[in-house]
């Protein structure tokens, strides 16, 4: 591997883990919050691809007309944005309402399970619909790609534009978490459940727009996926989702800038390894995870909880 | 006239829950045997019978390290495969050599053994991690390692790589699945009310304070991952005798995902609990099957095996809401539970 | 607590009700029972759906010329999950509880693989579609193929590549976790460098990834004349998308497994200057191939892929050997299917004694978004 493969790899990774940073924040976010693994997060990736897939399906070609092309794209760019975070944010409180919330006193295990069964559901659910079914479908090329070539390596205005929509969106979450009013709410019912219900924050509301968020950046991410990598399929959030729990996990779960730090560490270590070697690429990125974790158990950016005894 | 010696053998041995478990199971059997044989339970039935035996193994074992000792590991899936391949290798092997005899059986079950002896020594080094690590940390890194099994797997062209290997001859009928599965059944709850359970139980409930009273955490946690691993190879080794090939992508993180639903559906530190569930969801997955065919012929209008998956994680997302703790809890049949820790005898 | 002792009894009331109904099925003497197997629920649903269309498509239409052995044809199709303990408990409830006298399935080989034991064991004849380990018809005299075997298709990939591109250096890239991608790989290597080619790079990508870059990006920088993507349509359009936008502009070939109409959905333009072998092409003048077309359009919305047309042809085969055979005994039966001798939409279809079928692959290319036919390599 010479010089120029490695910066492509670089950027093919980064590009990566733009899209796993982005899931991997809501993973994060309701695990500070409620201590949850949601295994249905990679299931709104999905459902946000699919809905602006079918945006676009529906709305695209009426758009067109009477606007020039480059305005008709960005408007139409934008909407797909905003549909794939309501669909996502949507589904995620759905799931919360009628799934999680009735089990949020009980063991957290049962929460666990309910959330694998309602990944499973929207799974199924979603392959067996007629309207939908299991077919891979071609994501419509809302922007028309571009290539520019950095030395001899190459990258698409695709590549920009997926590290660009995470890093915006990181940012602003950081912002929301820092400085607004539910954002410290957030931060305090995540540090500790109980104190924060003491001072008058209601807890279930902080959960819910938890929720919401972290569904939007997850139905953020599927569309930028379903743009970058065209092709979209009911069973798309498994692996994704894995990855960016992974990836959560890796920079210390519940700690936000952790996972954007674990995202692209991921990224660029699934590219490495595939590089290396892609015959055990996979295993070699999950060892490199595992060594990670023994030398540092709580993560990398994980706080170390002293066991109080 | 009492006479002290038939008394004492009888309270020893008659009277104690464990023969009447034994004896249960074995009648339990005979009659499945029998209803086999006389065309009342046709092939179909045996096959989700004995696919769901196999689960049990896998349960009751997940549940050894998850339930009774508290650590939380969801590449479980990863042992079965070692031990399916061990096993399958060397009876596909010995099969090229000798011809076709009775100490075949013998042959098949030395197999298991030594697929379940490989998978503890893997399980022994999955359980390092377990000393540094805790709860979802250490999930992720059961997890990894899980997929790093399959990955080597599905490389090792000598045993099939993504082809699978193949040609395993069927050594897995009814009778040999129970009696292991029993015998698992009975192996796992004497350690769980032994001292050496009290110890994992105590590393579950509360690890630091069992350091201090003097366990050897360290022990009973690689002990359990040891244990565990290994009827988990065995269960492997059934499963590959029994469909007759062994594929990497049966061992995968999803397959691990179904035994810890059945662990939890169940009850975590139940083991009557993992066997209901184990044969529960099995025969609700097939029962669904069956059922959306009666349903289909009743309406005249076809229903898609499609929805069988729709309606099933929609009753398990029913189960988990509506009986949170698992079937049974952390409550345990009583017969299967020694007199001497029933409280309430 | 009473909430949960009502729920233990409806649940197993439930289960009560869907334990009888195991008893319950009576067969209707005036039919007969055909089963088909595939995946169709899991990642590979999309070729279960496939499958399950395609094996429709023929039953309705025997159905309408009056069935076959004078009675109507029932078609149980089932879920094997793409998962082998599923394969062999769905053979075994076709077989056992069913009572099908044939089955035609399943998509992957590890799976048929699963079920053609069980066929054998209690002679139920079973054609599967598109399993293409040559193992699976080597488990006994009742499994029969409708597809190529890998070594066929790797091998005429080969052939074309160095004869017809005139190409001297091959990148390969397959699914690591498929055996169908790689053995197809394996089998294009092997011949192409006994042609006298340079195998200049081999990669795998993990099943399931959308991210091919780091593989293609070291295909790339080694200068191959032609790319070999042996994978599946899904998989071959990304990777074609990617390789294009990674600076590769020669020719790609692939397998039978691009035969889909989502390949150009997928793949746009940057599958054009493709090509792949295949069992038909959909140009052919043969009025079969036209007729299954133009029906499959009418009854599904869609063009038929590869694995529609190899199921209606299994399907096909699978029926005509019964009526051949006059009854449904299972030595007549497997008879008839070993004599085969039948016009189906691949071709004329006839079985060497391996049962796998002795037909010609065509090669297609893909110009202007469109599947065009080049030539026809004969086995």
């Amino acid at each position: 591997m010479n010089l120029d493969t490695i910066l492509q790899q670089i950027f093919n990774g980064l590009q990566l883990g733009s899209i796993y940073a982005l899931i991997a924040l809501g993973y994060t976010m309701v695990y500070g919050i409620i201590r949850l693994i949601n295994f249905a997060h990679g299931d709104f990736y999905m459902i946000g691809a699919y809905a602006s897939y079918g945006l676009f399906s529906a709305i695209g070609a009426t758009l067109f007309f009477g606007l020039p092309a480059n305005q008709a794209t960005i408007i139409m760019f934008i909407i797909s944005i905003l549909g794939s975070m309501a669909a996502g944010g949507a589904i995620a409180i759905i799931a919360n309402q009628f799934a999680y919330k009735p089990l949020r006193n009980k063991p957290r295990l049962s929460a666990l399970i309910t959330a694998m069964g309602v990944s499973m559901f929207l799974e199924y659910f979603f392959s067996a619909l007629p309207v939908i079914g299991p077919s891979y479908r071609g994501f419509p090329e809302i922007i028309k790609k571009q290539l520019f070539p950095i030395g001899n390596a190459v990258i698409s205005n695709y590549f920009l534009i997926d590290v660009g929509v995470a890093v915006s969106l990181m940012i602003l979450l950081t912002l929301i978490v820092k400085y607004t009013k539910i954002g410290k709410a957030m931060r305090a019912v995540s540090l500790d459940k109980d104190a924060a219900k003491l001072m008058g924050i209601n807890i279930e509301s902080v959960i819910t727009v938890t929720f919401l968020i972290g569904g939007a950046f997850a139905g953020v991410a599927g569309l930028l996926a379903g743009l970058t990598y065209p092709r979209i399929y009911p069973y798309m959030g498994i692996l994704p989702g894995l990855k960016a729990f992974v990836a959560a996990v890796l920079g210390g779960i519940g700690n936000i800038p952790g996972a954007v730090l674990g995202s692209y560490i991921m990224g660029i270590a699934e590219t490495f390894a595939t590089a290396i070697n892609s015959l055990i690429g996979e295993g070699i990125a999950f060892a490199i995870l595992i060594i990670v974790l023994l030398v540092r158990p709580q993560g990398l950016l994980g706080e170390k909880i002293a066991d109080k005894v | 006239m009492k006479i002290p010696i038939i008394d004492f053998i009888y309270k020893k041995f008659i009277k104690r829950r464990m023969t009447i478990f034994i004896v249960g199971a074995l009648l339990v059997m005979f009659l499945i045997i029998l209803l086999q044989k006389y065309n009342i339970l046709n092939a179909y039935i045996i096959q989700i019978i004995n696919v769901s035996l196999v689960y049990v193994i896998l349960a009751v074992s997940l549940n050894l390290i998850n339930g009774f000792t508290g650590q939380f590991s969801i590449g479980h899936m990863g042992f079965a495969a070692v031990g399916a391949y061990v096993s399958a290798t060397i009876t596909t092997l010995v099969l090229k050599i000798t011809p076709n005899s009775f100490s075949h059986y013998l042959i098949f079950i030395l197999s298991l053994i030594a697929g379940g002896i490989v998978a503890a020594i893997l399980g022994f080094i999955i359980g390092f991690p377990s000393l540094r690590l805790k709860g979802d940390y250490l999930a992720i890194v059961t997890l990894g390692f899980g997929e790093i099994i399959r990955t080597i797997l599905n490389n090792i062209d000598y045993v099939g790589g993504p082809r699978g290997l193949l040609g395993i001859p069927k050594f897995s009928t009814f009778p040999i699945i129970f009696v292991i599965a029993i015998l698992t059944i009975i192996i796992i709850r004497n350690i769980v009310y032994s001292t050496h359970g009290r110890a994992l139980l105590s590393i579950r409930e509360n690890e630091v304070a069992s350091e201090l009273v003097g366990i050897n955490t360290t022990k009973y946690k690689i002990l359990s991952f040891v244990i565990g691993a290994f009827f988990a190879g065995i269960g492997g080794g059934l499963l590959a005798h029994l469909v007759q090939i062994a594929h990497p992508t049966q061992f995968g993180f999803m397959y691990s995902f179904l035994i810890l639903i059945m662990v939890y559906a169940g009850g975590m530190g139940s083991i009557s609990g993992s066997v209901i569930a184990a044969f529960g969801l099995t025969f609700l997955s097939e029962g669904l099957r069956v059922g959306l065919y009666s349903l289909s012929n009743l309406l005249k209008f076809t229903v898609g095996d499609q929805w069988r998956m729709v309606i099933y994680s929609l009753l398990l997302i029913f189960i988990m809401l509506f009986k949170t703790e698992g079937l049974m809890g952390m409550k345990e049949i009583k017969v299967l539970i020694p007199e001497e820790e029933d409280i309430h005898e | 607590m009473k909430r949960t002792s009502k729920l233990i009894y409806i649940v197993s009331i439930a289960i009560l009700i869907i334990g009888l109904s195991f008893f319950g099925c009576k067969k209707q003497s005036n039919e007969i029972l055909i089963g088909g197997v595939g995946p169709v629920t899991g990642e590979a649903a999309t070729f279960g759906q496939s499958i399950r269309e395609g094996c429709e498509l023929a039953i309705l239409e025997w159905n309408q010329n009056g069935g076959v052995l004078g009675k109507q044809i029932k078609f149980i199709y089932q879920d094997d999950k793409g998962d082998p303990t599923e394969a062999a408990t769905v053979w075994t409830k076709l077989i056992t509880q069913d009572k099908v006298v044939g089955i035609v399935g399943t998509a992957m080989s590890k799976c048929s693989l699963a079920g053609a034991p069980i066929s054998q064991q209690n002679k139920v004849p079973m054609v599967t579609p598109t399993s293409t380990n040559p193992k699976v018809t080597e488990v006994g005299d009742y499994i029969f193929r409708a597809c190529f075997i890998d070594p066929f298709q790797g091998t005429v990939g080969a052939k074309f590549a160095y004869e017809n591109l005139n190409a001297r250096k091959a990148g390969v890239i397959f699914d690591v976790g498929n055996d169908y991608t790689k053995g197809l790989a394996e089998f294009f290597r092997d011949k192409f460098t006994e042609l006298g080619g340079t195998v200049v790079a081999f990669e795998a990508h993990p099943t399931g990834t959308t991210d091919f870059k780091a593989q293609l990006t070291k295909i790339i920088s080694n200068k191959p004349d032609v790319i070999y993507i042996p994978d599946y349509y899904n998989d071959a359009g990304l990777i074609a998308k990617q390789a294009r936008e990674l600076g590769f502009n020669g020719p790609l070939v692939g397998g039978d497994g691009w035969d889909s109409p989502d390949l150009f959905k997928i793949g746009g333009t940057a599958i054009e200057n493709g090509f792949f072998t295949n069992h038909f092409s959909k140009d052919d003048p043969r009025p079969i191939v036209q007729e299954f077309v133009k029906k499959y359009q009418e009854k599904y919305n869609k063009v038929p892929d590869a694995f529609a047309a190899l199921a209606y042809d299994s399907m096909y085969i699978l029926l005509d050997a019964i009526k051949r055979a006059g009854s449904t005994d299972p030595e007549k039966m497997k008879q008839a299917l070993m004599e085969t001798n039948i016009n189906v939409v691949s071709g004329l279809i006839t079985f060497d004694k391996n049962r796998n079928p002795v037909k010609p692959a065509v090669i297609i290319a893909v110009k202007n978004g469109q599947q065009v036919y080049q030539a026809t390599v004969n086995p």
